[in-house]
């Protein structure tokens, strides 16, 4: 997939961003950018502010003040499906998929796929067409599941969130949101959910990974943004940074403040 | 081919996470395990055993008079069940069927004997009504976000009301219009019965044989092999059926009595319908997803709103067609119609047939199958002239097997997963 973000021009980019909730500034100021095959982790304590920050990008919240760029125009979302339309995707950690159904369904929920039995009168589920899809993007995306009928009922955790990322990536997506993606995994399926985070970022996606992993984080991001008390305090380079860094800038050690605080 | 639903899920065990599947994509396994969905195969077995110990009891009972009589018995309640199965699949329930059948019944009735309205218009004002307390009723707990046990609770109680004010004093109607009387107590001329059948049999062996051959040309691994051999229990079914109601019932009186009953193949093409629509179409596929999780649905895109107000205007409208099926059988419409156990048997026979009561699982078949197990009991124990209570309690038994097996086995999915 070829992305508009090039090495100077970031895919995504957000400057000063504020919310708040009546009282609450739950982001101050924040800058946050992402560009084309890269993968960013976003860490922070709780209350940090990254779940706002997240909804923010993807459209379920509005920001009170600051710049949304993508691909280096300035838009304005008024809602989650206008993310959605720009290409920007958000897997949550409940993974949203209907555990009645098989895969091929749950990849194609809400954009199934017609076919016309009398023509302009009857039109059904074009069911083989959607199946082929959904093997496509399996094999592309290398999600090991030996039958895409199964039920989502029927899978592994791993599994399911494999599908859940699929059908993110499955519909012209640019950047991929994830959220707490190894969060209720082992460690067999956490391998898988890497990855598949690395192929995506071989297709030129943009991923921002929410964790509170650090081993993960630093397994597989280019970089890592800090947040804290609704600011950004830091974004390192992750080949360059150690793990007392990070814990540091999300605890505020770095400011002499203890650790408590 | 077609996402497998509750009742093909049964032949169709999936491969299991963790365990050696067949590489080949092919869906392992025929027979079903008790950890997924083995949906209709306990009413099949049910039916069995009611079969063998009634035909002990009494070897009328399986004889073509009385299954045919069998089948038209259970016509209006499988109808109504049909409803049932579209509001259950939302993850809903709707308690004012048996009441919303009696009073759309009523409707008609009016309509046709106090108002010279033609019979055809007469039945499809009555459903049409139908169609509109399902639409109130939608509204009432998707717009509104009234629990749906609530607001058609409050349907059981009111349109019960409206029955009795539409009756008036003389509290019963009788039916003489000769289409409406006719939907149920007249008979399809026997080669009709065989045409359907045939039909039927050739599109659905048809629609395999090519869907298989459309799968291997894309490449895809081949649905469950279990597929065919439901195919041709199905067949055998359809085409066993059609030759009992074709041979003669009366034999020793006369005239012959012989043809399949209108009402019976009404019924059947309903369920043959909603099946298509709940299997294939993309309003099916979203009242599937909304019942297994609403939030999902939402999130994808879909329409949760309307798609659940569409559910319950379809269901309230098969209620009320089930109430003129009723009245077309009893001739008449009166104070009782709807009422009694109307409800809750067209609850027990969705739920025995295998839709699940917490939503996302079933077909429109369980409708009919349900009703055939809870009709083959009431008629057996007729036969047998057991009393009523004896009858109440084997249906509760019995529906409290089928629910209780429903909550097993997707609780040992859950664990499983």
């Amino acid at each position: 997939m070829a992305t508009a973000g090039t090495p100077t021009t970031p895919l995504l980019e957000l400057k000063g961003i504020h919310k708040r909730f009546g009282a609450v500034e739950a982001l101050s100021g924040v800058d946050f950018e992402v560009f084309g095959g890269e993968v960013v982790g976003l860490v922070g304590d709780n209350g940090a502010g990254k779940s706002t920050l997240v909804k923010v990008i993807a459209g379920t919240y509005r920001a009170d003040a600051g710049e949304y760029r993508f691909e280096g125009r300035r838009v304005q979302l008024l809602s989650p499906r206008d993310a959605t339309d720009l290409g920007i995707q958000t897997v949550y950690q409940d993974l949203a998929l209907c555990e009645n159904l098989d895969v091929v369904a749950n990849l194609h929920l809400g954009r199934e796929q017609l076919t016309p039995v009398v023509p302009g009168v009857v039109r059904v589920l074009d069911e083989l067409s959607m199946e082929q899809r959904a093997w496509r993007f399996a094999r592309e995306l290398h999600v090991h599941i030996p039958s895409l009928r199964t039920l989502v009922a029927d899978l592994s955790g791993g599994q399911r969130q494999a599908v859940a990322v699929a059908r993110a990536v499955m519909w012209n997506s640019k950047i991929v949101l994830l959220d707490e993606p190894t969060a209720a995994l082992g460690v067999e399926q956490t391998l898988q959910v890497k990855e598949l985070v690395r192929n995506l970022r071989k297709r030129g996606l943009g991923v921002v990974v929410i964790s509170h992993n650090l081993s993960d984080i630093f397994d597989i991001t280019d970089r890592i943004v800090v947040l804290r008390q609704g600011r950004r305090v830091a974004s390192l380079e992750t080949g360059n940074a150690t793990r007392q860094d990070v814990v540091a800038f999300i605890t505020g050690a770095e400011f002499g403040q203890s650790v408590a605080g | 081919m077609a996402t497998p639903t509750a009742s093909e899920g049964a032949k169709a065990a999936p491969a299991r996470a963790g365990s050696p599947g067949r590489r080949d994509g092919r869906p392992r396994g025929f027979a079903p395990r008790l950890q997924g969905d083995i949906g209709a195969l306990p009413v099949l077995l049910g039916l069995l055993v009611i079969a063998i110990v009634f035909r002990i009891a009494n070897p009328f009972f399986l004889t073509p008079g009385n299954l045919t009589n069998l089948l038209v018995q259970i016509t209006p309640i499988g109808v109504i069940a049909i409803g049932i199965v579209l509001v259950l699949l939302l993850g809903e329930i709707d308690l004012s069927v048996g009441a919303v059948s009696g009073f759309c019944a009523a409707v008609m009735a009016v309509l046709s004997v106090r108002h010279g309205v033609p019979g055809w218009l007469a039945a499809s004002l009555g459903i049409g009504t139908g169609l509109l307390i399902g639409l109130f009723q939608g509204v009432w707990t998707s717009v509104l976000r009234v629990p749906s046990f609530v607001v058609t609770l409050a349907g059981y109680l009111g349109w019960q009301g409206a029955l009795l004010w539409i009756l008036g004093s003389t509290g019963t109607v009788n039916l003489s219009d000769p289409l409406i009387v006719g939907l149920v107590n007249s008979r399809l001329p026997v080669w009709v019965g065989w045409a359907l059948a045939a039909t039927l049999v050739a599109v659905l062996w048809l629609s395999a044989w090519w869907g298989g051959a459309r799968r291997r040309r894309a490449g895809l691994p081949p649905g469950p092999s279990s597929r065919t051999a439901l195919l041709a229990l199905a067949s055998a079914a359809v085409l066993g059926a059609v030759l009992m109601m074709s041979t003669n019932r009366n034999p020793r009186g006369d005239p012959p009595i012989v043809g399949v009953p209108t009402g019976v193949a009404i019924l059947l093409l309903l369920i043959a319908a909603f099946d298509f629509v709940t299997r294939r179409t993309r309003f099916g596929r979203y009242v599937f997803a909304v019942g297994g999780s609403a939030e999902a649905a939402r999130r994808a895109g879909i329409p949760v709103t309307r798609v659940r107000i569409a559910a319950f205007a379809l269901g309230s409208g098969l209620s009320a067609a089930g109430g003129v099926l009723a009245a077309s059988r009893l001739y008449a419409v009166n104070q009782s119609s709807g009422g009694g156990e109307v409800l809750l048997n067209a609850i027990a026979a969705a739920v025995i047939g295998g839709t699940s009561l917490f939503g996302g699982r079933g077909s429109t078949w369980s409708a009919f199958l349900g009703a055939l197990v809870i009709g083959a009991i009431a008629n057996g124990m007729d036969l047998l002239a057991f009393a009523s209570s004896v009858r109440f309690m084997i249906t509760g038994g019995v529906l409290l097997l089928a629910v209780t097996l429903d909550s097993y086995t997707r609780s040992r999915r859950e664990k499983g997963g």
